[in-house]
């Protein structure tokens, strides 16, 4: 986050483009990301959504929570109509169909419609060089169905499609590394970013948005309803998150790594899951292995910054 | 041959002056330069035999600077047809073309194009599926998209597919109809064949094509919300409101090819009719078999016999008027399906049109025949054969539904 | 106002249900969802905002005396803004029917 940055909150934009009256869950961490998403967005925007909990809750026929122009179709093509988007707009433009104009264009989808059955469009779509910003909200499963689990649920959560048990710690594959995969794709802005730290998150929003060429923003939100945790602690465990070193708040520009926030000292993942009831059945060994893992992670991601 | 140009053999009005520049190219080309030539202004592509000319081409065009337009070679069909939701919904006029297993893939996603009205022009190169893995023709894979709400044409010959693709994105980005259209030819012996056909020029083009003007694109300054989602309360009006769209599409087809023909000089209608004048026995087929089966009605007039040629062009909406109409002075109907459906009636288009005549107080006994199946050819014997089994058939009846034409048992 | 849904007609609809009103899903009551709360104590506000900035719902509303207050038809009472307020100046009590 710039140095210099005067996202003081009374300074924010107070339009809302994503607007109450939605059908979030009481605490949900998505609907607070895409709020304050669409502050750092504005006006000049269209938003292409997945199929997914952020769709659900804002678009109920007849109704819209959306101010900017919306459109959402599928689970696993928000990136490919967002390609579509991109190319109409700009092939109108070139032929003095529609007045020449900055227009984001800004997909958004969870962890499923992005690391699971949307990762075969995201990727096309990143090799293209399409000109727009793709968000991916994060909750660690396929919350709107009900908890399952999906590649980015972390190693030993409990879902609904792995649950704990007698033969089993719940999920037993370690959440797939999407910034890295979109990384490798070559593109000039990928970013991670929570809502427990929205100054940062708008900016790095702006700063996508802004980028010419695809960019990717992989934003942590907590679900107090999948997660098992209360309400008012959404902001909390995210922020936790961050202090534990289990999803590191950084930036890849152009390929260099930079971390935006460092701590002298991490805090124990304990201190992180022990507030949400999806964790509630590991033992103190597995605790331990994930620990050891996400230091090893974490030691990995301090290599790469400069 | 060439259909249409001062051929006065048939009953359709073709023929009388000719508009455009004359060309021997494959029929893929041709329709690729006629899409250059509507100047479409995205096409999403990705290549699967046999339409791959196609899109190989329309690159050719665009990295030739002949047509100004995006081209998205997207990484698959699914994707295709998803960019061009998205390209339509920005209000650009949008192209793609696919066949058999790519139709496959982007199932999902036709029905979202249809009911969010969007104006997609697709070419389906018509191609069967697998498994067995093939490549060559047959409409199994337009039977399988039959209920997704797209307007869909049949063509049999290169000038009709060159002709009908320019009335597609006409026809669909008419602010009466919205409507997503495909337009269906057989692969490999549509559309790989050379044939003359007449282009349009380009200045006939902008004449007959009116600019694309979609009534609710997506744009910051009037935001809209596209793609909700409906609970039970409200899911079935929106259906009926698509219904209603698409039968009333129909009118705004018949006044397009009304208008195509008072420019171009070649009129189409639903349902052609070949030799049909006192002919007790019609055969109706769809798509490049029609031009084989001519041949052999031909030849059976001269042999004196009363029979006659359906050709079924408008495929959706139904042309349920059309039929009833042609067929009922007829004794025998005998419907040859290019497509198989297991375990049901067998050919699909054959119990599309029985459900159509039920209720009528005169209706010919229906008789189905499927062939042709995965590219086999059927010659100007084997319509013989179909006719004359298919009468056979009418007076005998038989144990199954359908015969499979061709088959060694 | 957007007609309820269990009035609309098909001949209501947009072409493709494409809803015109941006926003129009503000119409839509969450207030009643809540068990509990937000209760603002003025004397500990310090205007800071950043119970406006956490609110999921972003319904927290800048009142003419400058204090942030819980716009109640919205409000789920998730509990966020209490708990991030850095002088504790907001507490979350049981709502009563």
């Amino acid at each position: 986050m710039e140095k210099y940055a005067v996202f003081v909150p009374r300074l924010v934009t107070k339009r809302e483009n994503f607007a109450p009256g939605h059908r979030a869950c009481i605490g949900c961490g998505e609907a607070l990301a895409v709020r304050l998403a669409c502050k750092a967005l504005g006006q000049n925007v269209i938003v292409v959504t997945a199929t997914g909990c952020i769709e659900i809750i804002s678009s109920q026929l007849p109704y819209t929570s959306w101010r900017v122009p919306w459109i959402h179709t599928l689970f696993e093509n928000t990136a490919a109509v967002a390609s579509g988007i991109e190319a109409g707009l700009k092939v109108l433009m070139r032929k003095g169909r529609m007045p020449t104009q900055d227009i984001n264009i800004v997909a958004m989808a969870g962890d499923g419609g992005t690391s699971d059955i949307g990762l075969q469009a995201l990727s096309g779509a990143l090799e293209r060089g399409h000109n727009f910003l793709y968000i991916c909200y994060d909750n660690e499963a396929y919350m709107n169905t009900g908890i399952q689990r999906s590649s980015s649920t972390p190693f030993g959560a409990s879902t609904t499609t792995s649950p704990a048990g007698k033969m089993s710690i719940g999920q037993v594959t370690w959440k797939k590394n999407m910034p890295a995969i979109v990384a490798a794709h070559n593109i000039p802005y990928v970013a991670t970013a929570s809502p427990s730290y929205p100054f940062d998150l708008m900016s790095k929003v702006a700063k996508g948005a802004a980028t010419q060429g695809p960019a990717y923003i992989h934003i942590l939100s907590v679900c107090p309803t999948g997660w098992r945790c209360p309400t008012d602690l959404t902001v909390r465990i995210g922020r936790l998150a961050v202090e534990t070193g289990i999803f590191p708040l950084y930036e890849i520009e152009n390929g260099e790594y930079k971390l935006s926030f460092n701590f002298p000292q991490l805090r124990p993942v304990t201190d992180y899951m022990k507030l949400q009831g999806r964790f509630r059945h590991l033992s103190e060994e597995t605790i331990e292995e994930i620990q050891h893992r996400v230091n090893k992670e974490y030691a990995k991601l301090m290599e790469k910054v400069t | 041959m060439c259909q249409g140009v001062l051929d006065k053999s048939n009953n359709n009005d073709r023929g009388g002056g000719i508009i455009g520049r004359r060309v021997g190219i494959e029929v893929s080309l041709a329709i690729a330069e006629v899409v250059g030539l509507a100047d479409a202004d995205v096409v999403a592509a990705y290549p699967i035999t046999p339409q791959t000319h196609i899109v190989e081409h329309l690159a050719e065009l665009v990295a030739n600077g002949e047509l100004d337009a995006q081209y998205i070679p997207v990484e698959s069909e699914h994707s295709a047809m998803s960019a061009c939701l998205g390209a339509s919904a920005a209000g650009a006029r949008t192209f793609t073309a696919t066949a058999g297993q790519g139709l496959e893939l982007m199932h999902e996603v036709l029905y979202v194009a249809s009911s969010m009205r969007l104006p997609v022009v697709m070419t389906v190169v018509n191609r069967a599926l697998s498994s067995p893995l093939s490549v060559w023709g047959d409409h199994s894979d337009a039977m399988s998209v039959r209920d997704t709400g797209w307007i869909q044409i049949f063509v049999e010959n290169g000038q009709e597919a060159v002709d009908n693709v320019l009335c597609a994105f006409r026809i669909a980005e008419d602010p009466r109809v919205l409507l997503p259209v495909m337009v269906h030819l057989d692969g490999f012996h549509l559309s790989h064949m050379i044939e003359p056909m007449l282009l349009p020029e380009r200045d006939e083009v902008e004449k007959f094509l009116p600019k694309n003007d979609y009534p609710l694109p997506l744009r910051p300054d009037k935001p809209v919300a596209m793609g909700d989602f409906a609970p039970p309360i409200i899911y079935t009006e929106t259906k009926k409101a698509q219904e209603i769209n698409i039968r009333a599409s129909k009118e705004v087809i018949l006044q397009c090819w009304n208008e195509f023909g008072n420019s171009f000089h070649r009129y189409y209608h639903p349902v052609e009719c070949y030799q049909c004048e006192d002919a007790d026995v019609l055969l109706l087929t769809m798509g490049s078999f029609s031009e084989t089966a001519m041949m052999a009605i031909d030849k059976m007039r001269q042999e004196g016999r009363g029979v006659g040629l359906l050709k079924l062009r408008l495929w959706r909406p139904f042309p349920f008027k059309e039929i009833r109409q042609a067929v009922k002075n007829a004794e025998v109907l005998i419907v040859l399906d290019r497509a198989l459906s297991f375990g049901g009636p067998g050919g699909p288009v054959c119990s599309e049109i029985r459900s159509a005549l039920h209720n009528e107080e005169k209706k010919p006994k229906v008789i189905s025949f499927v062939g042709g199946l995965g590219g086999r050819e059927i010659t100007v014997a084997g319509f013989e054969y179909i006719v004359n089994r298919g009468i056979e058939i009418s007076q005998t009846g038989s144990e199954q539904e359908f015969e499979l034409f061709g088959v060694r048992e | 106002m957007t007609k309820p849904e269990n009035e609309i007609t098909w001949k209501d609809l947009n072409i493709g249900s494409i809803v015109t009103e941006p926003g129009n899903a503000s119409q839509y009551q969450t207030g009643d969802w809540r068990s509990q709360r937000p209760i603002l104590d003025n004397s500990k506000c310090i205007k800071c905002g950043i119970c406006y900035i956490f609110c999921p719902e972003g319904c927290v509303e800048q009142n003419p005396d400058g204090y942030f207050e819980a716009n109640l038809f919205y409000c789920k009472g998730c509990g966020i803004c209490a708990r991030e307020c850095w002088t504790r100046a907001i507490t979350m009590i049981e709502e009563v029917e």
